[in-house]
């Protein structure tokens, strides 16, 4: 395992993953692992099925309660604070953004979807929402093709506005933290490049984990990528030096080569 | 719409031929049944009804004296205000119960503990309603006189918790289906967008559930309408317009149940009773239009 050579580490955490293990009753899902990620980087996260990524996520933002039977031990730090010890996890939920594989619109009008997560959080002024709906859509590349009809279902777009609307209410409790899980899994080609470009421009604001089956999605987007492989971190490491020649191990040469998996 | 049409069975082993004949009669006597049952109630009632009754002082007297030697008056509207009163009295306690209960089994509480919820609501469910109307005419006869110093227990506010408990079952079970049939990814979408569980039941699930919901509270309001031995046990019966809550009435079910087997088969009391089952059958077919109308509104909105 390499997780020394990462040339960031002069930059606070954001999020301390340490000796992390997670089991589905008797099965294990993560093997203890260990990492850091870092602000505003977009780290991408590849590996092939039931590696443990989407687990990953479902840790840090605690969505993992919901599965009856799972263990979680070790400590996964937001800010400082321990995940499974904090106070607020409601307030902890909204620090993240999470956008799914499939996308869910929830069955309520563009607007209401958008506008779901400030009203919980207690945001009541109409301007006020009208304005985080406007600033989330546009920041999505949604706003365009929905701002005249913001009033009907979600559920009614395409996959690809839908997944785009998913983003746009991921972004609209201001998250330190955008989790995407294969977003592209339902979505075209072409709204793929798009919402690769909205990512490039909120890499300002926030930091992003993406989690993703294209390893060239990460080579493109991801400022350093971690290789999973059956619950354990084979490797994490600047993209360059995991899309090399010669990365740290020989199986993220072969998986990134599409030599297996 | 030709239900009878064949289609090219030209392949099919006779087996298979039988079986969708089958089918195809099982689907068709439903609607025989219902048209048969609304023709043979409307020909016993329908000579009276036609010739003879007037239909006004039947809609609006409150005289129910069918028995009277020299002065015989059929005016169903104590009868008429004595179900829905009652039904309304049931549903404002019946709905808010059932579909509390309904969202804690399906939301809040543990798997173990459902499955123990779930059996008790159907045998509250399986209870005769006779045996209801038992507890009506003795226990709660008793609280009612107890609690609100009344004269007498076996009132409108008897039958409608009668009726009430007879109804919460059927919404709760309902309820619950409608609210589980809702996809679990709505659930996790929302939680993970910060919202409590209490939020995500206000703001997704109850939205997304409202046709079921629905569906439960009319099925719920039909089963008070219709039923009939509790409210004959625990309402007093006795045709009165009803001043509030600790009032004795009569509805129209129990009118019939009461007073059909001491008639004569063909006489204009006789028909009167039928009459009565016509105005019940209308009612009913009124109210399933306006589910039917209220739901296809919700889905083309």
């Amino acid at each position: 395992m390499n997780t020394n050579s990462d040339r960031r580490s002069h930059t606070a955490p954001i999020i301390e993953i340490n000796d992390l293990t997670v089991r589905y009753g008797d099965k294990p899902a993560l093997n203890g692992i260990s990492f850091d990620v870092y602000k505003n980087e977009i780290l991408g996260i590849i590996g092939p099925a039931q590696s443990g990524k989407t687990t990953l996520l479902k840790v840090i933002n605690r969505t993992l309660e919901f599965t009856a039977g799972t263990t979680v031990e070790g400590s996964v730090k937001l800010d400082g604070v321990d995940v499974n010890t904090v106070g607020d996890v409601y307030g902890l939920r909204r620090k993240i953004g999470m956008v799914l594989p499939l996308p869910v619109g929830l069955p309520l009008s563009i607007y209401d979807n958008v506008a779901f997560a400030p009203r919980t959080a207690g945001v009541r002024a109409k301007s006020e929402l009208d304005e985080i709906v406007e600033r989330c859509l546009q920041q999505a590349a949604l706003w365009d093709e929905v701002k005249d009809r913001l009033n009907t279902l979600g559920t009614k777009l395409s996959g690809g506005q839908q997944q785009r609307l998913t983003i746009a209410r991921a972004l609209s409790h201001q998250p330190e933290i955008l989790c995407l899980d294969e977003f592209s899994i339902a979505v075209d080609p072409i709204t793929t490049m798009r919402i690769e470009d909205v990512l490039k421009e909120l890499r300002a604001e926030m930091t992003i984990l993406l989690v993703t089956n294209l390893v060239q999605q990460a080579k493109r987007l991801a400022n350093r990528t971690a290789f999973m492989l059956n619950g354990d971190l084979v490797e994490i490491d600047t993209t360059d030096v995991i899309f090399s020649d010669s990365p740290g191990s020989q199986a993220t040469y072969d998986y990134v080569n599409g030599t297996f998996g | 719409m030709n239900i009878l049409r064949k289609k090219s069975t030209a392949n099919l082993p006779f087996s298979e031929t039988a079986i969708e004949l089958f089918i195809r009669l099982c689907g068709i006597s439903s609607i025989l049944f219902v048209f048969g049952i609304f023709f043979f109630v409307f020909r016993e009632g329908a000579g009276f009804l036609f010739n003879g009754l007037d239909v006004k002082e039947f809609l609006t007297s409150v005289e129910w004296q069918p028995t009277s030697l020299n002065n015989k008056r059929y005016g169903a509207f104590a009868l008429i205000v004595g179900t829905f009163s009652v039904t309304i009295l049931a549903m404002c306690l019946a709905v808010p119960f059932g579909l509390g209960a309904a969202v804690f089994v399906s939301e809040f509480c543990s798997p173990k503990f459902r499955e123990t919820f779930k059996i008790i609501i159907e045998l509250l469910a399986a209870i005769p309603s006779v045996v209801w109307g038992f507890i009506g005419l003795t226990l709660m006869n008793q609280l009612i006189i107890v609690v609100f110093k009344a004269p007498i227990g076996l009132t409108m506010l008897n039958g409608g918790i009668m009726l009430a408990l007879m109804s919460v079952p059927i919404i709760v079970s309902i309820a619950e289906d409608a609210l589980k049939a809702v996809p679990d990814s709505y659930r996790e979408a929302a939680e993970a967008l910060g919202a409590t569980r209490w939020q995500v039941v206000y703001r997704v699930l109850l939205p997304a559930a409202k046709n079921g919901l629905l569906a439960a509270v009319l099925l719920g309001a039909a089963r008070s309408i219709g039923e009939t031995m509790a409210v004959l046990m625990a309402t007093g019966h006795s045709v009165n317009i009803p001043s509030g809550p600790l009032s004795w009435i009569r509805t129209l079910t129990a009118t019939i149940a009461a007073e059909l087997g001491e008639v004569a088969r063909g006489d204009e009391h006789y028909q009167v009773l039928f009459i009565i089952g016509i105005l019940l059958f209308t009612i009913t077919f009124v109210v399933n239009l306006i589910a039917d109308l209220v739901i296809k509104g919700i889905r083309q909105e």
